[in-house]
């Protein structure tokens, strides 16, 4: 009947076809068990322990309330002294059995259900991080720290309490029936009956009371959505002496919640007492009944063995209906996170791999397996290509959405050691086109090569490794800074990060925390400043040491002469390297080899500072301030 | 802290109790049903008579119905009442915030503030709900299956001399062991959360640097950590339910021995016997639910304590000192701001009072009505501090600021802030329409009025392109409109207010300098005479000012026109120049 139950709810919604707001029920019930079945098969061996640990456990429950009978009818009304000893002995060994099987299947489910679930948040947490930063692109952190948060949640909760006490309820369920059976056949008909009332109750008051629930999960979302939205923009309201009109919004909310509320607790409320004085009005009539008969039979302890069985045979029902929305709620849950599980991760089906190499005098490179300052391209054929930082686009085309082009037609080309610098305004493409350079998306069509080699040939790691990147948004992990620095090279020593740190000219600074290189940096170093952490964040690619750097400049609003020193660290990183530069200084601009001018994803203008000024075109006028560089 | 809360409650003081009544008899109700039982089998069985069964029996179907009906009610009235308290709850600490100042607020901080109104008010009525029922009933319980089985026999409750006792301890023992657990597991938690958040935030850089293994492995070594902790917490907590069945199962056979004993002596009946029976098992379970009851309100009091945290902070910024105008026919009016004119005089401030170094200090400052006032400083030079004192979003600790000739404190805030508009550097428009955000600055503006607003602001451009145009839904936080666009929506709706005073707070900067150069000669043309004062990061911005005051470390560094500072101030020239560098040599 438990089976019944859970299915039910499932059935008509089938894949995809799920209610519109309010609960997200499961879409694939079957597949998604099936994925936790085979997460939970790892522990095949725990979960046949916990099966039979449950089933001697309800035995014993429904055993030592049937041994009543011959206790009373047996031994005290009789006056058996030594055989109530017998008894009670026996009861005493069958209860403590049961309480022991039940602490250890308990037990053993806890370490089953935390096992598994700590397996399920690494792999969730390992395919994440082989997500294409598309995915990331078109997911929110909320939506996905929720996976971790909620979902995953619900899941151990269900696992913990719901699974075995699902069993143990229908043990015990039939176990029960089962001895009423046994003890009468005449009297069981009258539970039976009552059984199939108190199903109706259930199947009515619960589907009342799931529609109900519905409409109050949706009031709930409407009321925090607006607290949220209004506490947010608390300040604001403050500014705009807006206070009265964000009143009244809410209090239109918290009334239809309140309303909502109260309809959606008085039929959830009404299940317990409706299912306990049910078992009630079975329990009079089953004494009146079994009394009749008693008189005759004179079987007295027969009588109060199956009225404690009428007693307890109602509690699994309304249990499991209780039970029934945290298994629906999980397996939802569950569904969402093998979502994730299941998305495409990144393409990497490049074979050439990065590798350190030495150079013989007459040019010959050989793999080295210690660090030796040179780097090659391996191909899978053995051949080795000296990494120069030789970087060309090739009639790329580009779009995040296939429908939606946003580079046309790029061709470029970086010599080794030169510095290419992308202007353009907000919007043209610029970070686009250095998110390519490192493979974060797939381009549509034309070709990208490194060193002639293409890079979807290159593996993603050894490609990525071969970049040091810059971003305009500076993220610093909790850690210490000297364990921010060493980011971008996990060996480095101390004095190696302190020497990337000097060359960024982050070193100053550092030296003035507390503890400075071990001082401990939290909530994405919150106590530093802008400035302050751009400069780590140019100390953590200098630490890298990569042969081509793509430098994002940071717009944000900092302090000129903070400005200054960030703009030489900067300089001293670029220095000897191939970089791409997307700029926002007119120094760095001037001082590239190469000025490219992107407007709306095409190359519009391209050439030194001069030859460009020389055109009066879109360069002359970004750089009088006719239009904004940014 | 109940003296807080009951207000909220005392609407519903009724529905309480009718509530635990009804709850109460409902328990009382089911406990009478196994006495009458009892009267069946060593009456009616024991005589076998068989009218005396049928009539007892039908008195216990109608003492269920009975039951049923109380319980029912118990249902309605603590849902009216637990959701009526919640609702009422959630008002209050909801008005109350909107009282609060800047200052108060960050004291919580907003993601606080939203926990403490949803998550924690909603506990606080489940917990009502759940009292109300359970709270009561198990007691109820309790108490009067203790006086029944005490009344069929003294003698046989002795055993609950030890088993209650017993259960009590090892209940407590448990619950004091599981706590530091599952504060360590919310600690471990929070641990593994953060390694998840800093790895999404920071995705480009785990993947820039290929270090998806080494966040593998900084994630599987808190999740082990998680893993142990969470075996260790819920492992404890399953102990909790065998050995209270322990107990339970050994005063069954603690009362079947003794009573046995007594049915054999004669003087227990068997059918007493089976009810006492019956009451244990009431007894224990209700013992149970208590002990379920505490656990969950030790969460609530947590709860109740964070809502009255924010019920009893009280607002740093008052109309206490507001005062009123008198016209000549004697009627008196709220303090009203008459021109654009500030003066700072001697002001120092700091966020916390008790830090020892001043955020601004000593600022002595006079703009007269209609002027344009340009700022400039590095970050932390308390640029927006200086400018936040003038709508009195936060208090002058030291000295006076002054609008319209009057001290700002003697107008209500209503009045000050409608004369004083503020954009915001960290600004929010809310989801609706561009028209229902722009009504903010005047709900009573004609649509030629919104037009100009967005007109002045370069608005006009792009709403425009818009299909809707001003019908426009922005989403959520404003979502569907780029940074520059937001900030240009954000000053017209400050324009909109016709203030007496316009700040601007680096409200321009993802705005193009072309663009940012004709919202100014907008503001000059048509705001003559409200004094404009504008935040900025470029020279540019602000060199065609009236005034110009560069800040530096919470003091005016120097003030004065574009030349007067060219020719006095050295980090004006340095600021000038190095922004000025590159179009000088290219133009």
């Amino acid at each position: 009947m438990a089976e019944n139950k859970n299915a039910r709810p499932a059935g008509p919604g089938g894949p995809g076809g799920g209610p519109k707001g309010g609960y997200r029920k499961p879409k694939n019930m079957r597949g998604t068990l099936g994925k936790l079945m085979r997460y939970l098969g790892r522990y095949r061996a725990h979960l046949a322990v916990v099966v039979v640990l449950l089933a001697i456990s309800s035995a014993c429950t429904v055993g030592g309330s049937y041994l009543i009978k011959p206790l009373i009818n047996d031994y005290i009304l009789p006056g058996d002294f030594p055989g109530l000893v017998r008894m009670l002995c026996v009861m005493a060994a069958v209860y403590v059995t049961g309480a022991l099987c039940s602490f250890g299947y308990a037990r053993i489910m806890v370490h089953v259900s935390q096992n598994t679930v700590a397996r399920i948040r690494e792999d969730l947490f390992a395919h994440m991080q082989k997500l294409p930063l598309k995915y990331f692109d078109t997911h929110t952190h909320g939506e996905l720290m929720s996976r971790y948060t909620n979902d995953i949640e619900t899941v151990s909760e269900a696992l913990n309490n719901s699974f075995a006490s699902l069993i143990s309820c229908s043990l015990n369920f039939l176990g029960t029936i089962a001895m009423m059976i046994v003890l009468s056949p005449t009297l069981s008909l009258i539970t039976f009956v009552m059984l199939a009332v108190m199903l109706c109750v259930v199947k009515v008051i619960g589907s009342r009371s799931r529609r109900y629930f519905a409409a109050q999960q949706r009031a709930v979302g409407e009321v925090n959505g607006y607290i949220e939205e209004m506490i947010e923009g608390q300040k604001v309201i403050k500014v705009f002496n807006h206070e009265r009109a964000a009143k009244e919004g809410f209090y239109g909310l918290n009334e239809a919640y309140r309303q909502a509320g109260t309809r959606a607790q008085i039929y959830s409320g009404m299940m317990m007492p409706a299912m306990g004085n049910l078992s009630y009005i079975n329990y009079a009539i089953t004494c009146c009944v079994g009394g009749l008969l008693a008189i005759r039979s004179g079987d007295l302890g027969g009588l109060a063995a199956f009225l404690q069985y009428t007693r307890q045979v109602s509690q699994p029902i309304t249990q499991i209906s209780q039970q029934v929305n945290t298994i629906l709620s999980a397996v939802a849950g569950a569904e969402r996170v093998f979502e994730v599980m299941e998305t495409q991760p990144e393409t990497d089906a490049g074979k050439v791999t990065l590798t350190r190499v030495t150079e013989s005098r007459d040019g010959r490179l050989a793999e080295a397996s210690y660090d030796t300052g040179a780097w090659a391209w391996k191909k899978p054929d053995g051949e080795l290509v000296p990494l120069r930082g030789d970087v060309r686009f090739d009639h790329v085309v580009f779009g995040y959405d296939d429908r939606k082009i946003i580079l046309h037609d790029i061709s470029l080309f970086a010599k080794p050691g030169q510095k290419i610098a992308f202007v353009g305004s907000t919007g043209a493409g610029k970070t686009t086109i250095t998110s390519l350079i490192n493979r974060f998306y797939e381009i549509q069509s034309g070709a990208i090569t490194y060193d002639g080699i293409d890079v979807r040939d290159i593996e993603k790691d050894s490609l990525r490794r071969s970049l040091g990147v810059v971003l305009q948004d500076t993220h610093l992990f909790t850690g210490t800074v000297a364990d921010n620095i060493r980011y971008g090279r996990l060996d480095a020593t101390d004095e190696e990060v302190e020497a990337a740190a000097k060359l960024a000219g982050a070193d100053t600074f550092i030296r003035h925390l507390p503890k400075g290189y071990q001082t401990v940096l939290s909530g994405d170093g919150g106590n530093l400043s802008q400035g302050e952490r751009q400069l780590l964040n140019i100390a953590r690619a200098a630490c890298a040491n990569p042969p081509v750097l793509i430098l994002d400049e940071a717009t944000s609003s900092i302090d000129t002469r903070t400005e200054k020193i960030i703009e030489r660290g900067m300089d001293r990183l670029m220095a000897g390297r191939t970089v791409f530069v997307i700029a926002h200084r007119l120094s760095t601009v001037r001082n590239a080899k190469a000025i490219m001018v992107l407007e709306q994803g095409e190359i519009i203008e391209r050439g030194d500072h001069d030859d460009l000024i020389e055109q009066h075109g879109r360069y002359y006028q970004l750089y009088t301030g006719q239009a904004e560089l940014a | 802290m109940m003296k807080k809360l009951w207000p909220h409650m005392r609407p519903y003081a009724g529905w309480i109790a009718l509530g635990v009544a009804c709850s109460a008899l409902e328990a009382v109700f089911e406990l009478l049903i196994p006495l009458v039982m009892s009267d069946i089998v060593d009456i009616g069985i024991a005589g076998g008579d068989q009218g005396y069964i049928l009539q007892k029996g039908g008195l216990m179907v109608v003492m269920a119905m009975v039951s049923l009906c109380f319980g029912i009610g118990g249902a309605v009235c603590s849902s009216v009442a637990g959701q009526g308290f919640g609702a009422n709850l959630r008002r209050a600490e909801y008005d109350h915030i909107q009282e609060y100042a800047f200052s108060n607020i960050e004291k919580f901080s907003t993601a606080s503030l939203v926990t403490r109104l949803t998550n924690d008010v909603n506990n606080m009525q489940m917990s009502l709900m759940m009292g109300m029922r359970l709270l009561v009933r198990s007691p109820v319980m309790l108490v009067s299956a203790l006086v029944l089985s005490v009344r069929i026999s003294r003698q046989l409750s002795n055993v609950f001399l030890v088993a209650l006792p017993l259960l009590i301890v090892v209940v407590a023992v448990i619950l004091t062991r599981v706590s530091p657990l599952f504060r360590t597991l919310q600690e471990k938690t929070d641990a593994l959360n953060l390694v998840v958040q800093e790895d999404l935030a920071g995705i480009r850089v785990v993947k820039s640097f290929v270090r998806e293994e080494h966040e593998e492995q900084k994630f599987a070594k808190r999740n082990r950590d998680l893993k142990g902790t969470s075996e260790r917490a819920f492992g404890t907590v399953v102990i909790n339910m065998p050995i209270m069945m322990l107990i339970v199962y050994g005063t069954i056979i603690a009362v079947m021995w003794f009573g046995g004993k007594m049915v054999y002596a004669g003087t227990l009946e068997a059918g007493k016997l089976i009810t006492y029976f019956t009451y244990i098992t009431q007894i224990m379970m209700s013992l149970m639910m208590v002990s379920m009851i505490f656990m969950m309100l030790t969460r609530s009091v947590a709860c109740a304590r964070r809502i009255v945290e924010v019920l009893e902070e009280t607002p740093a910024i008052t109309d206490g000192a507001a005062e009123t105008d008198v016209d000549e026919n004697g009627v008196r009016t709220p303090a009203a701001v008459k021109d654009g004119s500030i003066d700072f005089d001697h002001v120092s401030f700091k966020y916390d009072p008790a830090s020892p170094e001043w955020i601004l200090r000593d600022v002595d400052l006079h703009i007269r009505s209609g002027q344009t006032v340009g700022i400039l400083g590095g970050t932390g030079s308390a640029k927006t501090t200086l400018v936040s004192l003038i709508p009195r979003l936060y208090e002058a600790d030291e000295g006076t600021v002054s609008v319209g000739g009057r001290p700002v404190q003697a107008y209500t805030m209503e009045h000050l802030r409608d004369a004083v508009s503020v954009v915001l550097q960290k600004n929010t428009l809310f989801s609706g329409t561009i028209r229902e955000n722009l009504l903010w600055g005047d709900p009573d503006a004609t649509e030629e009025e919104l037009w100009a607003a967005c007109r002045a602001a370069c608005a006009d451009e792009f709403l425009e392109r818009m299909p809707d145009g001003l019908d426009t839904d922005l989403g959520q936080g404003g979502v569907n409109v780029s940074g520059g666009q937001k900030q240009r929506l954000c000053i017209a709706r400050a324009i909109l207010k016709k203030p007496r005073v316009l700040i601007l707070d680096d409200s321009t900067s993802a705005v193009d300098t072309a663009t940012d150069a004709k919202i100014r000669s907008a503001f000059a043309n048509e705001l003559k005479d409200t004094t404009k004062i504008i935040i900025a990061q470029r020279v540019t911005s602000v060199c065609e000012a009236d005034l110009i005051l560069v800040m530096d470390g919470g003091r005016i560094a120097a003030q004065g026109t574009h030349e007067e500072l060219m020719k006095n101030c050295d980090i004006y020239r340095e600021v000038y120049q190095s922004q000025q560098e590159g179009v000088s040599i290219g133009g």
